[in-house]
């Protein structure tokens, strides 16, 4: 292989690491819009708290002398997770739920002020500079000619394509094959007739909240632990990046939330890799105002079924 | 089994319904009936609590329902084949039929499943294909299927027949009539009115949000300002 191909194969592998955690948390946007039609401006807020909760557990659990490094992280995970999705179900209820039924815009003012916020109060409990972690996972392998590019897949990177694969498998099982996941269809559909049905949409809508703050915190754990940093600044970036993604694969589509990520991700690596970095959210928001004014619908937008 | 007591319903400052006193008793078909825009809808699904009554009483199997979230109004044994048929487009005819039994168990599934197969042969054939696919009939179908799914007391049909061709029509009527000899009791809504007044025990009229006329399906049926307004004649 030639050095342009070893250092375009490296690119490959950062985009789709970064991609997979945009993928991660467009599904909270995707679905939400899917199932509401509202865009859930506080989603990147989630993810960045998702990233403080499981800095402060592994902090905490290392400090309390505890080694075993798979199990500190899977405590971590799993209080990121339940605290987030506490956030994501709460924040549906007081700030969204009584305005149902009023103009689209009212609950997206209310979305805004719910960011704003979120970030003030991390702010205000845990100070507005970086806290870091040092590298937990470190090592991966190295391949490609010495000579010429050396090409790292670290075991990070590999972590955070195994969790996102799993994660999204997960998902797309439960959508398409439970009770619960037909009635999100459902609902997203019509919601009303999925009420005529007997089913509580508000509790329908309540999950979709759930399940995009569960996947946002486990998005905040991976990222956190890659960069080794967090503030209470991250979320914004990262929402607008998922969202871009969400949008560019089609809103409202879960797979297309998938497929955008991942190309929004190689996208910037390959911006980054090729400019001056500074260029990267140039072209991905670009890509955003592009995707809006030739395909609104998105790449995977929902195709509309013809009725007879 | 049915009992709806001076009901008003308001969209906003419209009143869209008034007083409205209509009583549908146990194994029985009563039919509403009223030209475009009379309230016909607004009534099914304000009995559904959707929108809700503003003033009066709606009392189902001897339990007052007025004012209940719809969610549980539809658990108590009553079902709703709504106007535009609104099945789920994008799911497939098993996933409709399965949303109707949403809280019931395999078994019951299961039964009632098979049940609405056989009345409906064309469900079967179209098992695994997504509702919008198919026609308007099968969807008008599919829409009765999902509605006996959840093994209801009492079913609300709002114009099952609309835009349908003739001979579907009358397949639909001959559900309506099945659905009653299995001891469903029905309250239809047609525009069409000759048909649904030849089958039903009971019609009740309504113009511009008043019920202004009620008897049996044949006295309708022959009464001369029915006919003229509604039966052309
Ligand atoms: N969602 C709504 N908002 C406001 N007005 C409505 C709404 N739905 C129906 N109406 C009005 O209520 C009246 C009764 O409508 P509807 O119940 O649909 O009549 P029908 O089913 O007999 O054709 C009409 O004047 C209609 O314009
Ligand atoms: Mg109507």
């Amino acid at each position: 292989m030639t050095e342009a191909s070893l250092y375009l194969l490296q690119q490959l592998i950062n985009g789709l690491t970064i991609g997979s955690t945009y993928a991660l948390i467009a599904i909270g946007y995707t679905m939400v819009y899917g199932i509401i039609g509202m865009i859930n401006f506080a989603h990147g807020e989630i993810y960045m708290i998702g990233s403080y909760i499981s800095f402060i557990v592994i902090a905490g659990l290392l400090g309390m002398g505890m080694v075993a490094l798979p199990v500190i992280l899977l405590i971590a995970l799993i209080v990121a997770v339940l605290i987030a999705s506490t956030y994501g179900w709460t924040i549906e209820r007081v700030a969204y739920r009584p305005l149902r039924g009023s103009n689209r815009l009212i609950p997206l003012i209310s979305a805004i002020g719910m960011s704003i916020f979120l970030q003030n109060y991390v702010v205000l409990a845990q100070g507005a500079r970086d806290i870091a972690l040092p590298p937990q996972i470190s090592g991966g392998w190295n391949f490609g000619d010495p000579q010429l590019f050396e090409v790292s897949l670290s075991y990070m990177q590999l972590i955070i394509w195994a969790a996102t694969f799993v994660c999204m498998t997960a998902l797309t099982l439960f959508i398409s094959r439970s009770r619960i996941g037909r009635a999100c269809r459902a609902c997203a559909e019509d919601r009303g007739m999925t009420n005529l049905l007997g089913i509580d949409t508000d509790r329908t809508i309540a999950m979709t909240f759930i399940i995009g703050a569960a996947l946002a915190a486990v998005a905040g754990l991976l990222l956190g632990l890659y960069y080794g940093v967090v503030n209470p600044f991250v979320g914004f970036i990262a929402g607008l990046k998922a969202f871009t993604a969400a949008v560019l694969g089609g809103i409202g589509s879960i797979p297309g939330a998938m497929l955008g990520g991942l190309i929004l991700g190689v996208t910037e690596a390959l911006t980054s890799a090729y400019f001056p970095s500074e260029y990267k959210d140039v072209v991905s928001f670009g890509l955003l105002v592009l995707i809006l004014l030739f395909r609104p619908s998105g790449l995977l937008g929902k195709p509309e079924v013809e009725k007879v | 089994m049915l009992q709806i007591e001076k009901v008003n319903t308001h969209y906003g400052p419209i009143q869209a319904l008034h007083d409205v006193t209509v009583e549908v008793k146990k194994g029985e078909i009563v039919t509403l009936i009223g030209a475009n825009g009379a309230g016909k809808t607004t009534l099914m699904m304000t009995i559904c609590g959707d929108p809700k009554a503003s003033s009066g009483r709606i009392v189902f199997d001897g339990e007052d329902i007025t004012g209940l979230p719809t969610s549980q109004i539809m658990r108590k044994g009553l079902a709703i084949v709504p106007e535009g048929r609104r099945v789920f487009a994008r799911l497939t005819v098993q996933e409709n039929l399965h949303m109707g039994a949403y809280f019931r168990t395999k078994a019951e599934y299961e039964e009632s499943l098979s049940h609405v197969l056989e009345l409906f042969p064309r469900l079967r054939e179209r098992f695994s294909q997504r509702a919008g696919t198919m026609s308007g009939g099968e969807q008008q179908m599919l829409a009765i299927g999902r509605a006996m799914m959840s093994k209801p007391r009492m079913i609300l049909l709002d114009e099952p027949s609309l835009g349908l061709a003739p001979i579907i029509i009358q397949q639909i009527f001959e559900i309506i009539e099945q659905l009653r000899s299995e001891g469903v009791t029905i309250f239809l809504v047609e525009q069409n009115a000759n048909q649904a007044l030849k089958i039903a025990d009971r019609g009740y009229v309504l113009e511009n949000g008043r019920v202004v006329m009620t008897g049996s399906g044949e006295s309708l049926l022959t009464d001369e300002n029915v006919r003229k307004a509604y039966l052309g004649g």
